[in-house]
């Protein structure tokens, strides 16, 4: 099996590399090609893998493939894990980036009109974008196929590199490569966490490997370390790999690059910073949960990190009229959910509820990026509006990805959410009951921003230019089928695996359980006492507050953004106007930028001016160096009145020496 | 091992290459150009034989040499590698082809002196690197000085004399103590070999001095804060070359004398003033990253990366003594050593690189000013693909060399002490903002002015300077092993000298690192899985 776990890594880098570097040899059509060649063979074989661990029992893999070094008696290996929940996340992620890299044909079909006239670098965009998400499909399997912090944190930083390469892609504009910095500025922040908490993991286990670490944790469970007033060793690490995910993962305050992110092209917003990427954080400590079980400090954290960003960044969706920055906001609350499960403990629904976000985000931003294409990559919605007519593909299969991502009973988001607010319902740690009211009131938000976005750009009156709307039809088939491809996930993918995956620990594979989870902290056994199939679940759905809360939401969406808007258009402004200081905090995103950007941005700009003229030019080159030199010269000016060169100097100097010598001899 | 003089024949050939070079005069800029790099590429290659021929196994001296010099002071002319200075060898002679390489049709002022000055320096650092006799050591040391002397001095910016002088005064102010050190070593051991001081056993108060003298000497080459300043204007006035050479081989003799000199010979005083060290070091990462940010000139804020980054090394070497004096903490000592190591050849081929992209604009708009630049990628994006990678190199991406090791020293210094980690680690922000901020300002956005529009993507020469770099960086962030391999024998017998006491019987109760058990342990094999 090591043949097939390389392949599915190297297929995407190889065409990476093709497209990269003979881009301009192959062309746009040798480029797609071979990159799509590439993820589709990863893509089948995932497929593959993940089949055979569903009906053949496939044993779990855990091997070296080559060893990257040895220091200090520390092995550093590169190697592959590839038990259930690998085998989960290699198949999603390689079927959502094949879908992503067939819209992509159509979507940079005219990039060089998005590139001033002349610039070289604009001439192979298409092929290099193709090269960029080859690699970033490698980078993120390479992520969730690791079985070492090490390798881990090689993935960790490779998806963030590409991801800052696409982000600023349309590198001529200030505000793209303005968010590209900050994008991986943030995350480096998370990343400094990161590579401690491997620091701490390196120093109390010994090792990099995750199945020895997992193997021995429980024996440093009462282990303290003698930091902050005593704190047990876990507990420190968890927390440490968890700044980690929220940089990667967008957690409040670390949030602030995701919508700024939504500068770059769409496909990788679906790729990237909706459907994979950005849950690395999420697998990350799911794959973690035989250390974070044994801190429930790390946990309580978790929980009310993930909560809070649930709720609040969903509220900022409300005011945004970007068609992308909606969808972003929907994104980082969405990872607040799955957040949250893992806080709960409840790491199998995270994983679950990732998996359909995966496909109905990815849905719901290629559907915006449809929009975008028909719109002349116009992306404000206020300029939108009956939509419906003319792209009926795009309208249904956004409403499809609106309905699972407010949780209509039956959709996949319904279930893997669901799943989520009953887990943190039934959790006892510290926080829960906050999270649970977050996670509760934040259906009735999903429901409002998402459907204030579906009716303005679909229903209502067509506010377009005359122009605009002259050119308005459906997009080519290589955008349309990869929408129709995620929208069948979309409905059904959680009705089928909901079973497996919540109620019968099918993570679990032999005697290896890469969920491991405390018996006083499974959140999820409520759910699965009482679990009659997923019609049983439904039903029981219909009668249970979120249920109301969307269908609220919905309703309330449809009046305010449909009924009335389509006689008063000026409702959606009214509405923000009556908010006053509150709407005004929502589009201020509560300031944390403004924050960031005086305090970190500025106040490191000016501490660096003042250390460099205080410090190293007045203090070191000024007073020490060159004063010393000027010092040195000074003596010498001095000194040189002793050799004037003038004859009657030297004589007087003689005399009055002569005069004194003979002074001190004759008194003695 | 002792038949073939090959250490002799890579010290020598380069330095004969230099004078026939001279010889030639300026009548044929080709042909000292072609001559001089048959010189540098035979040289490389002449040293890829110390790879081949070392033994990994052994911390023994390999491949030595040893002739009287001038036997009324039992001065020896005496070569040998061990796994620290033979890697530093092959950096060297490499890097000098690509010096010789970016000269190639830049210089057209006295073009042979030119590329004999950089051959001569070839030979004199790998004389430095390779001399077990401390007179023959100190010879070369200075030596070195004068062909960096001329290079800044002739072929550099408008502000020449000035960092010149700086840069003369500076480093021979800090080796004249270093002097007085090694000749009251000779009255101790009677004899000017390195080894034979390894084996001294010294006072507390020499130890303290010939500690500082050391100190003096090598934290101005590293630079160290707060005896760093001179090395940001002599990259300024430097030519691309001479910068090249000052970031990726000069510093690292400062590195080197620590391993050389201060670790073993001096480790009760490294061990009481080990805090010094870990204390200016932290200054560096932090705030030469701070000052770093602001920088106008991009050689400048290459130049200040430089010191942030050779931080990182000296920090890795001297937290090995709180770690060999921590019973409970089993390994960790070689990884500190290892990860300088690593940082130092890496550092090497990441600033060199850098230091020649900015070249690459240098000879095209003659600016340094990351102002006057903006968009380049759009005329140039070979050049721009380069800059990113290098750039993310420097701000230790996984997969590149620059991040083998930052990575080792965090974990190491995590093992000594949880804060000094966490200072450290800001260097993973630091890094990235300094850099990527400037990539940000040169590299995207708008087409600028004319000037950039006018720019002409990299030519072969470029190409093939930046792509060997490239793929070195790539191949030691991918597979550190082999490099790795060929130290460990070295490291570890360097944390042994390091962790014992040599103390004179006398002053033994005062002794802190009499506890060298895990280093026994570790030699023993039995701290090994």
């Amino acid at each position: 099996m090591e043949n097939v776990y390389l392949t599915i890594v190297l297929a995407p880098l190889l065409g990476a590399i093709v497209a990269g570097f003979f881009g301009g040899k192959i062309g746009r059509r040798g480029a797609h090609s071979v990159t799509i060649a590439g993820v589709a063979v990863s893509t089948g074989l995932s497929l593959w893998v993940l089949s055979r661990f569903i009906w053949e029992d496939e044993p779990v893999f855990n091997d070296a493939v080559y060893t990257w070094m040895v220091s200090d008696g520390m092995r550093f290996e590169i190697g592959f894990l590839v038990d259930k929940l690998t085998a989960l996340m290699i198949a999603t992620v390689s079927f959502v980036s094949l879908m992503v890299h067939v819209y992509t044909i159509g979507y940079m079909a005219d990039d060089e009109h998005n590139w001033p006239h002349g610039a070289l670098s604009g001439k192979n965009s298409y092929q290099r974008f193709f090269s960029y998400i080859s690699l970033f499909t490698f980078s993120m399997l390479m992520l969730v196929m690791s079985n070492n912090f090490l390798q881990l944190f090689f993935g960790w930083e490779a998806v963030g590199l590409v991801s800052y390469l696409l982000i600023g892609f349309w590198s001529n504009r200030e505000s793209a490569v303005f968010a590209n910095l900050k994008a991986f500025l943030v995350n480096r922040v998370g990343d400094f966490g990161f590579i401690l908490g491997i620091a701490a993991i390196a120093m109390f286990f010994g090792s990099m490997d995750y199945a020895e670490v997992f193997a021995r944790a429980p024996e440093l469970a009462d282990t303290q370390v003698a930091l902050f007033g005593g704190v047990s060793v876990l507990t420190l690490i968890c927390v440490l790999l968890f700044i980690g995910a929220m940089g990667k993962s967008a957690q409040v305050p670390l949030h602030v690059w995701l919508p700024d992110s939504m500068e770059g092209p769409t496909p990788i917003s679906a790729l990237i910073h909706a459907a994979t990427m950005v849950t690395a954080g999420v697998f990350m400590v799911a794959r973690m949960s035989p250390l974070y079980e044994l801190s429930e400090t790390a946990l309580s954290l978790v929980l009310i990190i993930g909560a809070t960003t649930a709720f609040f960044m969903g509220l900022i969706g409300l005011v945004q009229n970007d068609i992308k920055r909606v969808v972003a906001y929907s994104t980082l609350s969405q990872l607040g959910y799955m957040v949250t499960a893992l806080g709960a403990s409840a790491y199998a629904a995270g994983i679950f509820h990732l998996m359909t976000h995966a496909f109905f985000k990815a849905l719901l931003f290629l559907a915006a990026g449809s929009v975008i294409i028909a719109m002349h990559h116009k992306q404000d919605i206020r300029l939108m509006g009956g939509l419906r007519k003319y792209m009926p593909i795009t309208w249904v299969t956004a409403l499809i990805g609106s309905l699972a991502l407010i949780g209509f009973p039956g959709f996949s988001g319904f279930f893997s959410k669901d799943a989520i607010i009953e887990a943190v319902g039934a959790s006892h740690l510290f926080g829960s009951g906050y999270a649970s009211l977050l996670l509760t009131a934040g259906v009735l938000v999903t429901a409002l921003y998402s459907f204030r976005m579906y009716f303005i750009v679909f229903h209502g009156k067509e506010r377009m230019d005359e122009h605009t709307r002259h050119h308005l039809h459906e997009t080519p088939w290589v955008v349309t089928v990869p929408l129709i491809l995620l929208a069948i996930p979309s409905v059904f993918i959680g009705w089928y695996t909901v079973e497996p995956l919540l109620v019968n620990d099918w993570f679990a594979s032999g005697d290896w359980n890469p969920i491991l989870v405390a018996h006083e902290h499974d959140t999820l056994h409520h759910l699965r006492e009482h679990w009659h199939g997923q019609a049983a679940f439904v039903q029981h759905g219909l009668t249970a507050m979120p249920f109301y809360l969307a269908m609220t939401g919905l309703v309330l969406a449809a009046v305010v953004w449909w009924l009335i808007a389509s006689r008063n258009p000026k409702i959606d402004e009214q509405l923000q106007r009556l908010g006053g200081p509150v709407t005004r905090a929502l589009q201020n995103k509560y300031g944390f930028d403004d924050f960031n950007q005086r305090v970190f941005a500025g106040g490191g700009r000016s501490l660096g001016r003042a250390l460099w003229n205080g410090g190293d030019r007045a203090l070191i080159d000024g007073v020490i160096v060159n004063g010393s030199a000027k010092r040195v010269g000074a003596m010498a000016q001095r000194m040189r009145y002793l050799q004037t060169g003038y004859l009657y100097h030297y004589a007087i100097a003689m005399i009055v020496g002569l005069v004194a010598l003979l002074t001190l001899f004759v008194t003695f | 091992m002792t038949e073939f003089p090959l250490l002799t024949l890579i010290i020598w050939l380069p330095i004969i290459g230099g004078i026939v070079v001279l010889a030639s005069g300026e009548t044929s800029a080709s042909i000292s150009r072609w001559t001089a790099l048959a010189f540098a590429v035979l040289t490389f290659v002449l040293s890829l034989g110390l790879w081949i021929g070392f033994d990994p196994t052994t911390a023994e001296m390999q491949f030595v040499e040893r002739a009287a010099w001038i036997p009324s002071f039992d001065v020896d002319y005496y070569l040998g590698v061990d796994g620290i200075s033979m890697p530093l060898i092959i950096l060297t002679t490499f890097i000098t082809i690509f010096v010789i390489v970016a000269g190639w049709e830049v210089i057209t002022y006295k073009p042979s002196q030119y590329m004999a000055a950089f051959l001569i320096m070839d030979g004199v650092m790998v004389g430095v690197f390779s001399a077990l006799d401390a007179i023959l050591f100190y010879v070369f040391w200075e030596a070195m000085l004068i062909p960096m002397f001329i290079i800044i001095g002739v072929w550099g910016g408008p502000n020449r004399v000035y960092a010149t002088i700086k840069f003369f005064l500076y480093t021979f102010f800090g080796s004249v103590f270093m002097l007085v050190a090694l000749i009251y070593m000779y009255f101790q051991a009677d004899s000017f070999s390195i080894l034979d001081f390894h084996g001294l056993q010294l006072g507390m108060t020499a130890q303290i001095l010939i500690f500082i003298a050391f100190l003096l000497a090598f934290a101005v080459k590293v630079p160290m804060f707060p005896v760093h300043t001179w090395l940001p204007d002599a990259h300024v006035e430097a030519p691309t070359g001479g910068s090249v050479i000052l970031a990726a081989i000069m510093l690292k003799i400062g590195g080197y004398g620590f391993l050389r000199f201060s670790l073993p010979i001096t480790p009760d005083a490294s061990a009481a003033l080990d805090w010094l060290i870990i204390l200016l070091s932290l200054i560096a990462i932090i705030y030469i990253g701070f000052v770093a940010l602001v920088q106008q000139d991009m050689k400048k804020l290459i130049a200040y990366s430089s010191i942030a980054h050779m931080g990182f090394v000296t920090l890795g070497f001297f937290v090995v003594f709180t770690i060999v004096q921590d019973p409970a903490l089993s390994a960790g000592s070689v990884m500190g050593i290892e990860g300088g190591m690593v940082q130092m050849i890496s550092h090497g081929f990441i600033s060199g690189a850098l230091f020649l992209c900015v070249g690459v604009l240098y000879d095209r708009v003659h600016s340094r000013d990351i102002a006057a630049y903006g968009g380049v990628v759009n005329t140039m994006p070979w050049f721009g693909a380069f800059m990113v990678f290098f750039a993310m190199a420097n701000a230790g991406l996984p997969g590149t060399s620059g991040f083998v090791g930052e990575f080792m020293v965090i974990l190491a210094t995590f093992r000594a002490d949880f804060w000094w980690a966490v200072l450290a680690a800001t260097t993973l922000v630091l890094a990235a903002a300094f850099t990527l901020w400037m990539v940000k300002r040169v590299v995207f956005g708008e087409v600028k002015n004319d000037k950039v529009a006018a720019l002409k993507d990299l030519d072969a020469r470029e190409t093939f300077n930046l792509g060997a770099l490239a793929a070195a960086v790539l191949a030691l962030g991918i597979w550190p092993a082999p490099l790795m391999n060929v130290m460990h024998s070295t490291v570890e017998n360097l944390v042994v000298q390091a962790g014992s006491c040599k103390l004179p019987p006398d002053e033994r109760e005062d002794c802190v690192l009499s506890r060298a058990e895990p280093v026994a342990a570790l030699l023993d094999g039995t701290a090994r899985p």
